[in-house]
C-alpha cells in the first residue's frame, strides 16, 4: 500500500512549496516544518518520497552511489549493474543509537566469524536522498552534533572500535516537530535550509475536506491512489523539468541586492540566509517555468527561508513570519 | 439511572467499539488508579480482544525487544547469527501499564508504529497522581478513546457486558457501514467548536461511530453513533468551552428555530438526511455533558506542563553512554542504548578458553559466552549555569545589597567546586546589564560582584528579559541553565525603562510565565528586611520555590539554594 499521495494533501501549501523547492534544488538544503500535531507533517514527507524521481545507483551499493568506481573500499559489492531506485527516503528514529546512525564494527560477524567489517548506518542510506527526523526537536544532543558534522562536510568518517572508515553522506535533512516540546538548537536550525510553520486549517470546509479525504484514503487505499496518481505524476514532470530548467535561470544584479537588503533589514546572522534565498528563488521561478527571479518569487520564498535565521525576541513566539513579512513589504515595496 | 453507572455505560460501549477494530483507532487511553475497577476494565478487554494477540509491554522496554535484533546468547551458543522478531513486527494489542512514565522517545517509537498500521494497537494504563503525570501528547493524539475512571466507584462498575459471538457478529458488519455525507462535517464542527486542532481527532471519531453502529446491528451510521463518538473521542480533547457560534463558521445556519438544516451540507444530501442526523448543535449538548470538570484549571496549567516535561530537549542533565569521560567496562546485556566493549570482552573471555575448547571439543573458534560481554560506560558531566540576577535598585542597596553579595560569593565558591558555570545580571536604574557572560573563573566574579553599584529604581522586567536572553544562550552552549533571582521588592520601572508600577508589574508577570514555560530549576530570594508581599505569587509566576533571605546565615541559604537549582 503506497503512503498517502503529496497532491491530495489539502491546504498547507507553504510546507508543499518547500518541499517541492527542495526536490527541485537539493542545495537548498532541507526543510523544517514546525506545528500543531496532527496537521499531515510526515504525511507530506512520505508522499514527497513516492513523488521524486528515480536515481541511477550501483544495486548493491550500500552508499547509493552513482558510478562504480565511487563505491567505497570497505563495501563488498557484488551486484555492480547500475540499476534505478527510487529516492531514498530514509526515518531517523528518535533514539536511534549512534551505531545505527553512522554504522558500526559489525558485532554479529566479529564474535561470530572473527572478521573485522563495517555494517553501513542510517546515514550511508541516505546518502543521495533525504534523512528525515520526526520530532527533531527531541533528538538527543550527541546525536545533533554528529548530524551537524556530516550535513557540514558531507562526508561521514568513522573511527571506532579499530574501524577507520569514510563514506560520502549528502543528504536533504527534513525534520518535523511541536515547537511546544521543546527548542532546536540554533546551530541546527541554521542548517535547515527552509523552514515553514503548519497549523491546524481554522476553516471549517478545508478540515471537512482534509477529513474526507483521509477517510476515502483508509477505507479504499488502491482505489484513491489511482485517482490521485495522475496529479501526482504531473507534479513529478513538473518537478523534473525545473530541475533541466534551473541552470539557465536568470538572477540580475538587482535581485542580488534585493535579497541582500532584505537580510540586512532583518539583521540574520550570516550569508547563508542570502544564498538559500537565492537558490529557493530561483528553483520557485525554474518551477513557474520563468527565465528569470523576479520580485514576486523573492516575496513568496522569502517567510520561509528568513525566518528561523532571526534573532529571537524571548517574549514574541509567533513574530518571526510576521517580522519578514513586514519587512518584505517595506524592502521590495 | 446514576451519573456512575451512566459512565459505566460508556466504558462498556467504549471497550466494545474498540474490540470491533482496535487498529482503526489506535487504542484507549486510560486513565485509572491500580484496583478493582481497573481490573475489571482490563478482565473486560480481554474477554472483548479475544482472537487478537495481547502483549504487555513495560514502558522501559527497549528497542530489541520492540524492533528485534540479535539474540546474543543463541547467537554465540550456536555459531551464527539467530535473530528474533521486535513486538512491533506483529499485529497485536499493546498493554502498557504505567503509561505516564513513558519517555518521550519511546512515544515517538510507539507513535511511529500506530501510523505504520500495521494492526497494532495500544491501551495505555495511565496511573498518574495529578495532571502533570500524563501520557505524552504524540500518543493521546492518536489513541481514539480517552476514558477517565478517577471518579468510578466499585458499586457502580459491575462486570462488563462483552460478549464474543455478539462482537464478531458486529466485526462481520462493520465494513459495510456506510456514513451519511453530513457526517464528516459535523464532527469536524464540533472538533472546531471544542477546540480540537488535531485533525487525527475527527478521523478517530469516525471509526468510532462506525463501530458503534455495526455494535447496535445498523449498516448506517445514526445519531446515537455520532453522540457516542464526541464523547468518547471529541470532548475528552476539548481545549475550550464550545462557543455558540464560531466567527470562522459564518456558514452555520443563524435560525435557532430551524437547526436542522445546516447550509453547509453537501446538496445531494436527501431530505431523509436532514430528518435523521443530528445538527452540530445538538453533539455538542452531548459534548458539553463529558466536558472534563477542571478543564478551565487544565488549561492555565497546560503551557508549562507540556514545556516542563519535554527534559529531553537540549541541554538537559544526562547519564549517557554516548560521550562523556570513559568510564571502565561493566559486565551486562548489550541491545538498545548500549555498546560492545570488544576489547575488554575479548580480555574477559581470554583465560576460558581453554577449558571452553576442552568441554565442547571445538579446538578452532574463540568461545564466547554472554557473561563475557562487556559494555561500555561513559560518564557525562552536563554542565550547569548559574545565573544570578542581583537587584541592585535603591532599595535594595538600603537595605541588604552587601549581604545578598556575601550569599552571593559563598555560592559561587561552591559552584566553582562543581565547576559550574556562573553568569551575574544586575538590574537598577532603567535597565539591566549583563556583568558577566557564563564563565567559570572566581575571580572574576568577585571583582565584577563587588564593584556592584547599588541605586536608582527596580527594573525587574528588564532583569528577567536578560536572564531569560542568557538561559536561552547557555542552553543553546549544551548548558542546563538554573536562575536565581535576588531582590527585595516590587518591580516599579517597567520594560521599556518608563516609571509606571502597573504596567512594570505587568511586564514583570508575563517575562516570568516566559521563564517558567521554559522548565527550568531556579529560586527567588527576597533580600528585604522582612518578607515582601508579591514576591511570592512572583516567584509562582516564575515556578521556583520562594526563600525569604535569613538573617546573618549565609550557609543555610547557600544549602537552600543548592538544593533547588539542582535540576530534577
Amino acid at each position: 500500500m503506497g503512503p498517502f499521495p503529496f497532491s491530495a494533501i489539502v491546504g498547507q501549501e507553504d510546507m508543499k512549496q518547500a518541499m517541492i523547492l527542495t526536490a527541485i534544488d537539493p542545495g537548498i538544503g532541507g526543510v523544517l516544518v514546525f506545528g500543531d500535531r496532527g496537521t499531515g507533517k510526515s504525511t507530506a514527507v512520505r508522499g514527497l518520497a513516492a513523488l521524486l524521481p528515480p536515481i541511477e545507483a550501483v544495486a548493491g551499493c550500500p552508499v547509493n552511489s552513482a558510478h562504480e568506481s565511487q563505491i567505497p573500499d570497505w563495501a563488498k559489492v557484488t551486484d555492480r549493474d547500475l540499476v534505478e531506485k527510487p529516492t531514498p527516503v530514509i526515518d531517523l528514529p528518535l533514539g536511534a543509537t549512534e551505531d545505527r546512525v553512522v554504522g558500526a564494527l559489525d558485532i554479529e560477524k566479529a564474535l561470530t566469524l572473527g572478521e573485522k567489517a563495517f555494517e553501513p548506518g542510517l546515514l550511508a542510506r541516505a546518502n543521495r536522498g533525504y534523512l528525515y527526523i520526526d520530532e527533531v526537536n527531541l533528538l538527543e544532543d550527541h546525536l545533533v552534533d554528529l548530524l551537524l558534522d556530516v550535513a557540514q562536510s558531507g562526508q561521514n568518517v568513522v573511527e571506532r572500535e579499530g574501524l577507520s572508515i569514510r563514506h560520502p553522506a549528502r543528504f536533504v535533512l527534513v525534520g518535523s516537530g511541536n515547537p511546544e516540546e521543546g527548542e532546536l538548537r540554533p546551530q541546527l536550525l541554521d542548517r535547515f535550509g527552509l523552514s515553514v510553520e503548519v497549523t491546524s486549517p481554522k476553516d471549517i470546509d478545508t478540515r471537512i475536506e482534509v477529513i474526507r479525504r483521509r477517510d476515502a484514503y483508509d477505507r479504499d487505499p488502491v482505489g484513491f491512489l489511482t485517482n490521485w496518481r495522475g496529479a501526482d505524476m504531473d507534479l513529478r514532470a513538473a518537478i523534473v523539468s525545473a530541475r533541466t530548467a534551473l541552470g539557465h535561470v536568470e538572477a540580475g544584479e538587482d535581485r542580488l541586492r534585493d535579497c541582500a537588503e532584505l537580510c540586512v533589514a532583518l539583521g540574520s546572522d550570516g550569508l547563508r540566509g542570502e544564498l538559500t534565498l537565492l537558490r529557493a528563488a530561483r528553483a520557485l521561478a525554474a518551477f513557474d517555468g520563468d527565465a528569470s527571479v523576479t520580485r514576486d518569487h523573492l516575496r513568496r520564498v522569502a517567510p520561509s527561508a528568513l525566518r528561523h535565521r532571526l534573532r529571537r525576541d524571548p517574549l514574541d513566539d509567533a513574530g518571526s513570519t510576521t517580522r519578514v513579512t513586514r519587512v518584505v513589504e517595506e524592502v521590495l515595496g | 439511572m446514576s451519573a456512575g453507572e451512566d459512565r459505566w455505560q460508556r466504558v462498556n460501549l467504549a471497550l466494545a467499539c474498540l474490540a470491533l477494530d482496535p487498529a482503526a483507532m489506535g487504542g484507549i487511553w486510560l486513565r485509572a488508579r491500580v484496583g478493582p475497577v481497573r481490573d475489571r476494565v482490563q478482565k473486560g478487554l480481554e474477554t472483548a480482544l479475544q482472537g487478537h494477540i495481547l502483549r504487555r509491554l513495560h514502558p522501559g522496554v527497549g528497542d530489541d525487544a520492540l524492533f528485534g535484533g540479535v539474540d546474543l546468547s543463541a547467537t554465540l551458543a550456536e555459531g551464527r547469527v539467530v535473530r528474533t522478531r521486535g513486538i512491533l513486527g506483529t499485529p497485536s494489542v499493546l498493554i502498557m501499564p504505567m503509561a505516564e512514565r513513558i519517555k518521550s522517545g519511546l512515544a515517538a517509537r510507539l507513535a511511529a508504529a500506530l501510523d505504520a498500521q500495521n494492526g497494532l494497537s495500544l491501551i495505555a494504563l495511565d496511573e498518574g497522581a495529578d495532571a502533570d503525570e500524563t501520557l505524552p501528547s504524540a500518543l493521546a493524539d492518536r489513541l481514539a478513546i480517552h476514558l477517565d475512571l478517577a471518579e468510578q466507584g466499585l458499586s457502580d462498575a459491575p462486570d462488563l457486558a462483552l460478549d464474543p459471538v455478539a462482537l464478531a457478529e458486529a466485526r462481520a458488519l462493520l465494513p459495510r457501514v456506510t456514513l451519511p455525507d453530513s457526517a464528516i462535517a459535523e464532527l469536524c464542527e464540533v472538533a472546531a467548536r471544542l477546540g480540537v486542532t488535531s485533525l487525527r481527532a475527527p478521523l478517530l471519531a469516525l471509526a468510532v461511530a462506525r463501530a458503534s453502529a455495526a455494535l447496535s446491528g445498523e449498516d448506517r451510521v445514526e445519531t446515537a453513533d455520532l453522540t457516542l463518538a464526541v464523547e468518547l473521542v471529541l470532548a475528552p480533547r476539548a481545549t475550550q468551552f464550545p462557543q455558540s457560534e464560531p466567527d470562522s463558521a459564518p456558514e452555520e445556519a443563524p435560525e435557532p428555530d430551524q437547526p436542522d438544516t445546516p447550509e453547509d451540507q453537501p446538496d445531494d444530501v436527501d431530505d431523509k438526511d436532514r430528518a435523521d442526523m443530528p445538527p452540530a448543535e445538538l453533539l455538542l449538548e452531548a459534548a458539553k455533558a463529558m466536558l472534563p470538570p477542571d478543564l478551565l484549571a487544565r488549561l492555565s496549567a497546560g503551557r508549562a506542563v507540556r514545556a516542563s516535561q519535554s527534559a529531553s530537549g537540549t541541554g538537559a542533565a544526562k547519564k549517557g553512554n554516548h560521550r562523556g569521560r570513559p568510564l571502565p567496562s561493566r559486565a551486562g546485556r548489550p541491545g538498545g542504548d548500549a555498546r560492545v566493549d570488544l576489547v575488554a570482552t575479548l580480555r574477559a573471555a581470554a583465560p576460558w578458553q581453554p577449558m571452553r575448547r576442552q568441554m565442547t571439543g571445538q579446538q578452532d573458534r574463540l568461545h564466547i559466552r554472554m557473561s563475557d560481554i562487556r559494555l561500555r560506560q561513559f560518564e557525562e558531566t552536563s554542565d550547569r549555569a548559574i545565573i544570578f540576577v542581583v537587584d541592585a535598585s535603591g532599595s535594595a542597596a538600603l537595605a541588604r545589597l552587601g549581604e545578598a553579595k556575601g550569599a552571593i560569593e559563598l555560592l559561587l565558591s561552591e559552584a566553582y567546586a562543581r565547576r559550574d558555570h556562573v553568569a551575574l545580571v544586575a538590574f537598577r536604574g532603567e535597565t539591566a546589564e549583563v556583568l558577566l557572560p557564563p564563565t567559570r573563573s572566581l575571580v572574576q566574579t568577585k571583582r565584577r560582584l563587588s564593584q556592584l553599584p547599588g541605586g536608582g529604581g527596580t527594573p525587574l522586567a528588564a532583569g528577567l528579559k536578560a536572564a531569560l536572553e542568557l538561559a536561552l544562550f547557555t542552553q543553546g552552549k549544551g548548558m542546563t541553565p538554573s536562575i536565581a533571582l535576588l531582590t527585595d521588592g516590587r518591580a516599579n520601572v517597567d520594560l521599556a525603562g518608563m516609571a509606571n508600577r502597573a504596567q512594570a508589574a505587568e511586564d514583570a508577570t508575563a517575562m516570568a510565565r516566559a521563564i517558567r514555560a521554559r522548565g527550568w530549576p531556579g529560586i527567588v530570594i527576597d533580600t528585604g528586611l522582612r518578607p515582601t508581599r508579591g514576591l511570592d505569587a512572583l516567584a509562582r509566576d516564575l515556578g521556583m520555590p520562594y526563600l525569604p533571605l535569613p538573617r546573618a546565615d549565609a550557609r543555610s541559604l547557600s544549602a537552600a539554594v543548592d538544593a533547588s537549582l539542582i535540576p530534577a
